[in-house]
């Protein structure tokens, strides 16, 4: 099981972890994914200036509403 | 700029402050005795009759900074040598009568209470008057007037009488910890219970401030703190809560949020409800309405309901509520609260706490805090919730007419709840709030005052999350 974390804390949310959390849930559902991968958040990773914070098992990444694809490609689709 | 409504809440966060400067410093315990003193000291006494009582009053306060007397339940304490045991004797004539002819308050009094002297000036026999005030509200010259004492005439559950030497008495089983008595006893003689100690102590061994700490501490922050700290920004009370040692700062507005989707649900399943927001209503339904305790909405407060979710998100987080309201200490000790709340401040313990850190919060940068919508935000304010419900229903396509009674203070609260009792009601959701105005108005906060309302109202209008579902689905 992958477990991907988004941050939901304040700084992330005003640079888009909505946007995001929506993004990624489409993204799983359209891989049929959602028994692979598990989508959850946390408030504040304390890494505020690299936000949208996102951890992968424990691996971190910095995400905005326009990588998120390619995030996804990258690291999400290659370890499942 | 002024920090505080009065003298009283002045010197109740001076003995705070000075509690909690030892306790991060790990002194308490050796110099809890030179409190008193080090606020009163020299030999002239400034507020009693003299400097020894009011060291040993001092003394009295210190205890309940540190959490009070363990054997009494109630968050809301009174200190029996501070009270000044007021002599004010229920209704008297003044001497505005003018010995009139018409004696309106002769006939209205069915106890015959009232007697004249050779002038035709009234006079109340106190062994026949039951105080109902009917001749006060008769007399042309409003010659009559009815003298309660400010905790008695504050408390509308009637809580409060006077015990064997003439000291404010609490009914526990009757008192809703709305703390209103707190903010209006003139010489500060009731207190509400602070466990800003256990908070000092959460913080230190977190992993913030200890090497090693094992857990991230949360606060969760009401609303209403939008209409508080007025001489600092929003933003830099955020970052004076990270440096005092809390990971994250989040708004208990989301968990108001998460809680509105609920109530539009409930509401339009049962057709009836009382909300649960206010812990001291939800204690006035079971204490002096129990046959309505059904009609209660089964939804946890925001407070809790956020905080479970950041316990069950996040492994070992300890989360700390701070808000203006004393009743939420007490629903932080419910058994179903307890595990997720691990303790409650109000607005004046965290002033305290920032002053005995040496903190000026309006130097400070300002961090952000953002996570709930508009309507989740004016849950602080008398209305909010009602509104936020309506649109929840909106928002979840919830065909459902709702019908809300809007109750702010207690009395509002009783005479909506009396109409259920009997079937009256016109209206099917009844907010209640214990006090004035809301949350804005709880007994916890630093300054209440008019704009209040209009500040939580601006501070909803920046939400960076329009609806209630935007807000929310990021919990998903």
């Amino acid at each position: 099981m992958l477990k991907i974390t988004v941050c939901i804390g304040s700084s992330c949310h005003i640079k888009g972890s909505r946007q995001v959390v929506e993004q990624l849930q489409y993204l799983i559902s359209k891989n049929e994914l959602s028994d692979k991968v598990e989508l959850g958040g946390t408030f504040c990773m304390g890494k505020c200036q690299m936000g949208v914070c996102v951890t992968v098992n424990d691996s971190f990444y910095s995400v905005t509403p326009d990588s998120v694809e390619e995030f996804f490609t990258k690291e999400v689709l290659t370890r499942v | 700029m002024r920090k505080f409504d009065t003298k009283v809440q002045h010197l109740k966060y001076k003995v705070l402050r000075e509690v909690a400067r030892l306790a991060w410093e790990d002194k308490l315990l050796e110099n809890i005795m030179d409190i008193p003193a080090k606020l009163a000291p020299g030999k002239e006494a400034t507020m009693r009759c003299c400097v020894y009582k009011e060291r040993a009053i001092l003394g009295e306060r210190v205890k309940i900074a540190m959490g009070g007397d363990k054997d009494n339940p109630n968050i809301i304490e009174v200190i029996d040598i501070a009270c000044d045991e007021c002599p004010v004797g229920g209704y008297e004539v003044t001497n505005a009568c003018r010995g009139c002819l018409a004696h309106r308050c002769e006939d209205v009094c069915r106890f015959g209470a009232i007697t004249f002297d050779h002038n035709h000036v009234a006079h109340i026999d106190k062994s026949k008057c039951k105080e109902c005030g009917a001749c006060a509200k008769v007399c042309p010259y409003t010659a009559i007037v009815g003298r309660k004492r400010p905790c008695q005439n504050a408390c509308k559950v009637k809580a409060i009488s006077m015990n064997d030497d003439k000291a404010a008495k609490i009914d526990n089983s009757k008192c809703i910890q709305c703390g209103a008595c707190v903010y209006q006893c003139p010489f500060g003689a009731i207190m509400d219970k602070s466990f800003m100690v256990n908070a000092i102590d959460i913080l230190k061994k977190s992993e913030r401030n200890t090497r090693g700490g094992s857990y991230k501490v949360y606060a969760v922050v009401a609303p209403s703190i939008s209409s508080q700290f007025s001489y600092a920004k929003l933003g830099q009370v955020v970052t004076g809560l990270k440096m005092l040692g809390f990971h994250d700062v989040i708004e208990a507005a989301l968990g108001a949020d998460m809680v509105a989707m609920a109530e539009a649900k409930e509401l339009s399943e049962k057709g009836l409800l009382t909300s649960s927001c206010c812990p001291a209503f939800v204690r006035y339904i079971k204490s002096a309405f129990p046959k309505l305790v059904e009609h209660i909405s089964h939804n946890m407060s925001p407070m809790a309901v956020l905080a479970k979710y950041i316990k069950e998100t996040t492994p070992n987080a300890k989360v700390i509520f701070i808000g203006p309201c004393t009743a939420k200490k007490a629903e932080a000790q419910l058994e179903e609260v307890k595990p997720y709340v691990d303790t409650v401040l109000t607005f004046e313990e965290l002033q305290a706490l920032f002053d005995s850190r040496d903190l000026d919060i309006s130097s400070l940068e300002e961090g952000v805090l953002d996570n709930a919508s508009y309507f989740g935000r004016i849950f602080a304010r008398s209305g909010g919730l009602t509104d936020a419900a309506a649109q929840a229903m909106k928002e979840q396509n919830i065909d459902f007419e709702i019908k809300p009674v809007v109750c702010d203070g207690i009395e509002a609260c009783r005479m909506a709840l009396l109409k259920l009792n009997k079937g009256i009601l016109d209206g099917n959701f009844i907010e209640g709030m214990a006090c004035i105005g809301g949350c804005i108005g709880g007994a916890g906060c630093l300054t209440h005052g008019e704009k209040s309302k209009a500040d939580v109202d601006k501070y909803g209008r920046e939400a960076f999350e329009k609806t209630i579902g935007d807000a929310v689905s990021i919990l998903k």
